[in-house]
């Protein structure tokens, strides 16, 4: 390697990059908008869950349940019916997500609600439903002990550690990191290889005393530079908007990142070098970046997934790096708990860096 | 002099595509080689093969001494190469380009601009146009300066030409000739027969077979016994007539007139009262001089045959 040819082959980069009229402003425009707007949008907390009640007990009882019902923050008492045919008519339509029937004589016999939930949009649905019994059974507790009536047992305690409120942002931000070093490290670096081979400018670079590793690093070294820097303007976001600070080490954050970076771009330019247009090595990356988001633990925690999936997801490199985020952002862990996810991530590292080099040929 | 290039017995297959065919020929120090064939001939290929980007499937390619598989490393600093395709940076521009090279050999602009000087000079005058924006013609002396601006001995041009206007390359012709006071090896390869007659020495190739080498004036000396121009105000039907006469081996157009390459019997009185029997009465039949053109169609007509 000759690092005056890479010094020259670096300059050329970062020339044509400020030729370029959109990467500069997507490297820019793509983490902002995916930090500041994302964590606001992409929310798993469930509001205005829609309820109808049919009612046919009209007793002061269930009034007071239905009171409650629309009080609670997360629930709205969209209307109250006298049948249960009317109540799926609004389902149906998708105006209400859940129906609370409460049977005949329920204030005197004490006897069982029926909560059904619209299962189209299940999240809402399974959600909603949760909400509406515990609204219910909280009513009824109340009302027992102001009739000195026995208290029925109390339903189990619920605390959620590392992050009490289940925020979701402490959730997302760091997730959120992965998806920008994917496709700032892992896609940048594979089309602009592949671009040269496309202009016929690699022909001319390959008669020329450019060693392979030499040409290979001049596209890697800018994006490794810009997906440090993301991660920094990601972090910097996370506690000036959101208030969300890592627990552990930075560093160790950015070891994670630094290694994230060497897999995603080693693949990128290993796609890249087995293509021979821009649209196959979009086609691939596309294939590979859809896996690696989906089963990397960024959507569905990999404890979720059937039992043959979670061995996949050993394959999914971003699924350490995941781990690695959440457990020092939230947790604090410190890099001697986090070993084994660090050597995968090292591993797949080198894996992929080996790769890239040996599907890089100089002779056509 | 030694030889610069030396080819021997190369052949390349691509599957079941034979390029290249046991191709052998040298080239002398300082001497400007022109490799004339159509296109599909193997001409590229045998360039991929000079600059080291290919390995032969047999036979022996020495470069300026060097072996092209063996010391590909060293070569690639020696050679200045200018693919067929346009393989500057579009998006940079024409000064960027040209440093750009020049840093890649560890070479000052300044110290080898005598050597680009003609060529470069019509460029000079707009140096941040974006080399991707330029004309066919400018995009070509662009290439040529960049492949040049670390002075090597051996210029490997693919096609310099083509798409080219007639004016940018003729000027381009007159770069390479000027080329030639520094004593630069230059190997040049196009498909218009026309440019032969520019260089040294040059090569026949169709097919991946090499059909002659020598200088032009050799090649074609001989060729205008029995070659004819034949005119007419319909050139159609006089092509058609002149192919069914028995002393016409063969007719073909060329530019404006039709060339004739006539049997031993071929009399030009006695085939046009002929062909005034066809209706066609208005033939001028005159001796042609023969040009490359017509020993490549003459040795491609053997080859079928």
């Amino acid at each position: 390697m000759n690092l005056r040819i890479l010094k020259a082959l670096l300059h050329k980069e970062v020339i044509m990059m400020r030729h370029n009229p959109i990467i500069p402003k997507m490297i820019v425009g793509l983490p902002l908008m995916a930090l500041l707007i994302i964590p606001l949008v992409a929310t798993f907390d469930v509001k205005n869950v829609e309820v109808v009640v049919v009612d046919n007990d009209h007793s002061q009882l269930s009034r007071r349940i239905i009171a409650d019902i629309d009080a609670s923050q997360e629930l709205a008492v969209k209307s109250v019916l006298t049948t249960h045919l009317q109540a799926m008519d609004l389902i149906e339509k998708g105006e209400a997500d859940v129906i609370l029937s409460i049977p005949p004589h329920f204030s005197r016999d004490i006897s069982q609600l029926d909560v059904e939930a619209n299962g189209v949009n299940a999240t809402k649905g399974m959600l909603g439903m949760q909400y509406v019994v515990s609204s219910a059974s909280s009513t009824l507790r109340m009302a027992n002990i102001e009739e000195g009536l026995p208290v029925p047992s109390q339903a189990s305690s619920v605390l959620y550690r590392f992050n009490p409120t289940l925020n979701f942002r402490h959730y997302m931000i760091p997730a959120l990191m992965v998806f920008l070093i994917i496709m700032i490290c892992g896609f940048l670096p594979a089309l602009n290889l592949v671009s040269e081979k496309e202009s016929g400018t690699i022909e001319a670079m390959n008669v020329t005393p450019v060693s392979r590793i030499t040409f290979v690093l001049s596209k890697l070294i800018p994006f490794w530079v810009t997906g440090l820097l993301v991660v920094t303007v990601g972090m910097l976001i996370g506690f000036f908007v959101y208030g969300v600070a890592p627990a552990g080490n930075i560093a160790c954050i950015y070891l994670a990142a630094i290694l994230l970076s060497l897999v995603m771009s080693g693949l990128g330019v290993a796609i890249a070098n087995k293509s021979a247009t821009m649209l196959q090595t979009i086609f691939v990356m596309f294939a590979f970046i859809i896996i690696f988001q989906l089963m990397g633990g960024l959507f569905t925690p990999i404890g979720s997934m059937p039992e043959w999936a979670q061995y996949i997801t050993y394959a999914v490199p971003p699924r350490f790096f995941n781990e690695i985020m959440r457990s020092i952002y939230l947790k604090g862990t410190t890099i001697f708990e986090l070993r084994s996810q660090f050597l995968w991530l090292t591993g797949y590292a080198l894996l992929a860096l080996g790769v890239a080099a040996l599907t890089y040929k100089k002779r056509a | 002099m030694s030889n610069v290039v030396e080819v021997t017995d190369v052949s390349k297959a691509y599957g079941a595509i034979q390029a290249l065919d046991k191709v052998s020929f040298s080239v002398k120090e300082g001497e400007m080689f022109g490799l004339i064939g159509p296109d599909g001939a193997g001409k590229s290929t045998l360039y991929r093969l000079l600059s080291t980007l290919l390995v032969p499937d047999s036979g022996k390619l020495t470069v300026l001494g060097m072996d092209t598989v063996k010391d590909y490393r060293a070569l690639r600093r020696q050679i200045g190469y200018m693919p067929e395709r346009f393989s500057l940076y579009p998006d940079l521009s024409i000064a960027e380009n040209l440093n750009f090279f020049a840093d890649l050999f560890g070479v000052s602009v300044k110290d080898n601009y005598d050597l680009i000087a003609p060529i470069f000079s019509q460029l000079a005058k707009f140096p941040n146009r974006p080399a991707g924006k330029l004309s066919g013609g400018m995009k070509q002396k662009l290439a040529l300066s960049c492949a040049l601006i670390h002075r090597p001995p051996l210029l490997l041009l693919d096609e310099p030409t083509t798409g080219v206007d007639a004016v940018s390359r003729s000027e381009f012709w007159d770069m390479l000739a000027g080329l030639r006071k520094y004593g630069i090896t230059i190997l040049v390869s196009t498909s218009y027969m026309d440019e032969a007659t520019l260089c040294d020495r040059i090569a026949m190739i169709d097919h991946g077979k090499i059909l002659r080498t020598d200088t032009p004036e050799r090649l074609v000396a001989g060729l205008d016994e029995n070659l004819y121009n034949a005119v007419s105000a319909n050139m159609f039907r006089l092509l058609a007539g002149l192919r069914s006469l028995p002393e016409v081996i063969d007719c073909y157009t060329f530019g404006a007139t039709l060339h004739v390459v006539g049997a031993e019997s071929f009399k030009a009185d006695e085939v046009k009262r002929k062909l005034a029997t066809q209706g066609i009465d208005d033939v001028n039949i005159y001796p042609a001089k023969g040009v490359i053109e017509d020993l490549f169609i003459k040795l491609t007509r053997n080859d079928q045959e």
